[in-house]
């Protein structure tokens, strides 16, 4: 038996109206990639990690448990799971993330923040006042719990003062740029994603000679939503890396199938072992720019290919 | 025999977003579809067009299951909004 889908979005709206996030996890280890940072609390202008990159080490675990539980007797119990999680937040126990992959996919974190001070960028972040968008119940068409939360965040950033946001996942960056703002009347955000950033920043020397071949594996969000297509491949080419295209790339790039994964685990793998096969037709070695493709594809790829975060590529020439 | 509601493209909610009638059934998004969705949004878009409503609800696996991806809709000579019609019949059942 699938998964049962209301049942599950269910769990998922109502973590984001009682507990602000659709997979709640401790302020603690949210904001642990900025210790040692010394970051300005705050500011005009802020960095939003709409906590995505924190959660994937949880989405991945808690898919896990759902693999087991999807095609299961267990998936009737998905109902009872509902009814607990409105009183006890039942994804706690569920989902137990790898430290490992907690420690890499904070470090993707510190090397965007590195990156930005490099550039000169002058921006604070709200550490444990910063809330998750909403992306997710936003595409499950839970809209009347989306936009209350989406009121929520906005007003978290009017009362800190915040005008520029700079956002690190395309999913956030969609959110706050493009739907919130038919949402909020008099919404007044500037949001822009850090790549576009970086990019305007780029000193006019063109491509670093030499470096590796790179298949880029475009995020669908970034480029059909968000028109966000030249500033990764010029910022890689920068960095030194020769970017390769695979067969659907740019404006017609092929989803990871990240999407279905919190309903559909087993589709969400069979797109993505799709994809990888044409990445892996042209290098062994990928660059993605979104926490879900990577966590996807690296699940369907297996040891076969070494997919990495575009910030880990760029901060290559970071010191640590 | 099939029951027609004529008012559910309203209890849809959006029915002036909701812009299905720009399609003209060439097939391009089933074509390129990566989840080989052949059902969206020609025929579901349809359904709630011409007020069948037990179709849609019969198919919410499959309203679920779109990625979202918008690669049927950079394909799509009429300029369907497909992606976020699909959002919409998901806020429908959602309610229901
Ligand atoms: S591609 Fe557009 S016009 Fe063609 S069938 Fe699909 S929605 Fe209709
Ligand atoms: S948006 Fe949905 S229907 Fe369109 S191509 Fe993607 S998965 Fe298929």
């Amino acid at each position: 038996m699938p998964l049962p889908t209301g049942d599950t979005i269910g769990i998922l709206a109502d973590n984001l109206r009682l507990r602000k996030s659709v997979l709640p996890i401790p302020a603690g280890v949210a904001t642990r990639w900025s210790r040692g940072l010394n970051l300005p609390r705050g500011g005009e202008t802020v960095l939003y990690t709409g906590m995505m990159y924190q959660l994937i080490p949880y989405i991945a675990a808690m898919s896990k448990a759902q693999g087991k539980v999807e095609d299961s007797p267990l998936a009737n119990f998905v109902r009872l799971g509902r009814m607990i999680n409105k009183v006890v937040n039942i994804s706690g126990f569920m989902a137990r993330p790898a430290r490992d992959m907690q420690v890499r996919y904070d470090g993707m974190l510190v090397g965007i923040a590195r990156l930005l001070e490099q550039a000169g960028v002058e921006f604070g972040y709200l550490y444990e006042e910063e809330l998750y968008s909403g992306a997710l119940v936003y595409d499950l068409g839970v809209d009347d719990v989306f936009a209350q939360h989406a009121r929520e965040v906005y007003q978290t950033f009017r009362k800190k003062g915040v005008k520029n946001v700079i956002t690190v996942d395309p999913h956030t960056t969609n959110m706050l740029r493009s739907v919130y703002p038919q949402l909020i009347e008099g919404y007044d955000l500037q949001v822009r994603s850090y790549l576009e950033v970086l990019a305007e920043r780029l000193p006019a020397t063109g491509p670093a000679p030499g470096g590796a071949d790179v298949v880029i594996h475009d995020s669908c969000v970034y480029a059909r939503y968000e028109n966000i297509i030249e500033p990764q491949r010029k910022l890689l080419a920068a960095a030194g890396i020769k970017v390769k295209e695979p067969r659907d790339s740019g404006k017609f790039t092929l989803c990871c199938g990240g999407p279905a994964e919190s309903l559909f685990p087993k589709k969400a793998l069979e797109r993505a072992a799709i994809r990888v096969a044409q990445l892996q037709a042209v290098s062994r070695q990928g660059v993605t720019m979104c926490p879900i493709c990577l966590v996807n594809l690296q699940k369907a790829a297996g040891p076969d290919m070494n997919l990495r975060d575009i910030s880990e590529y760029l901060t290559q020439g970071v010191r640590p | 025999m099939v029951q027609v509601n004529p008012g559910f493209i309203d209890q849809v909610g959006q029915a002036k977003t909701f812009n299905a009638a720009a399609c003209m059934n060439c097939g391009v998004c089933s074509a390129v579809c990566p989840m080989g969705i052949e059902l969206l949004p020609r025929k579901l878009f349809r359904y709630v067009l011409l007020g069948v409503e037990d179709k849609v609800r019969e198919n919410s696996a499959t309203i679920y299951s779109c990625l979202l991806c918008k690669m049927c809709e950079v394909n799509c000579p009429a300029g369907v909004h497909i992606a976020e019609n699909v959002r919409t019949l998901r806020y429908y059942l959602y309610k229901k």
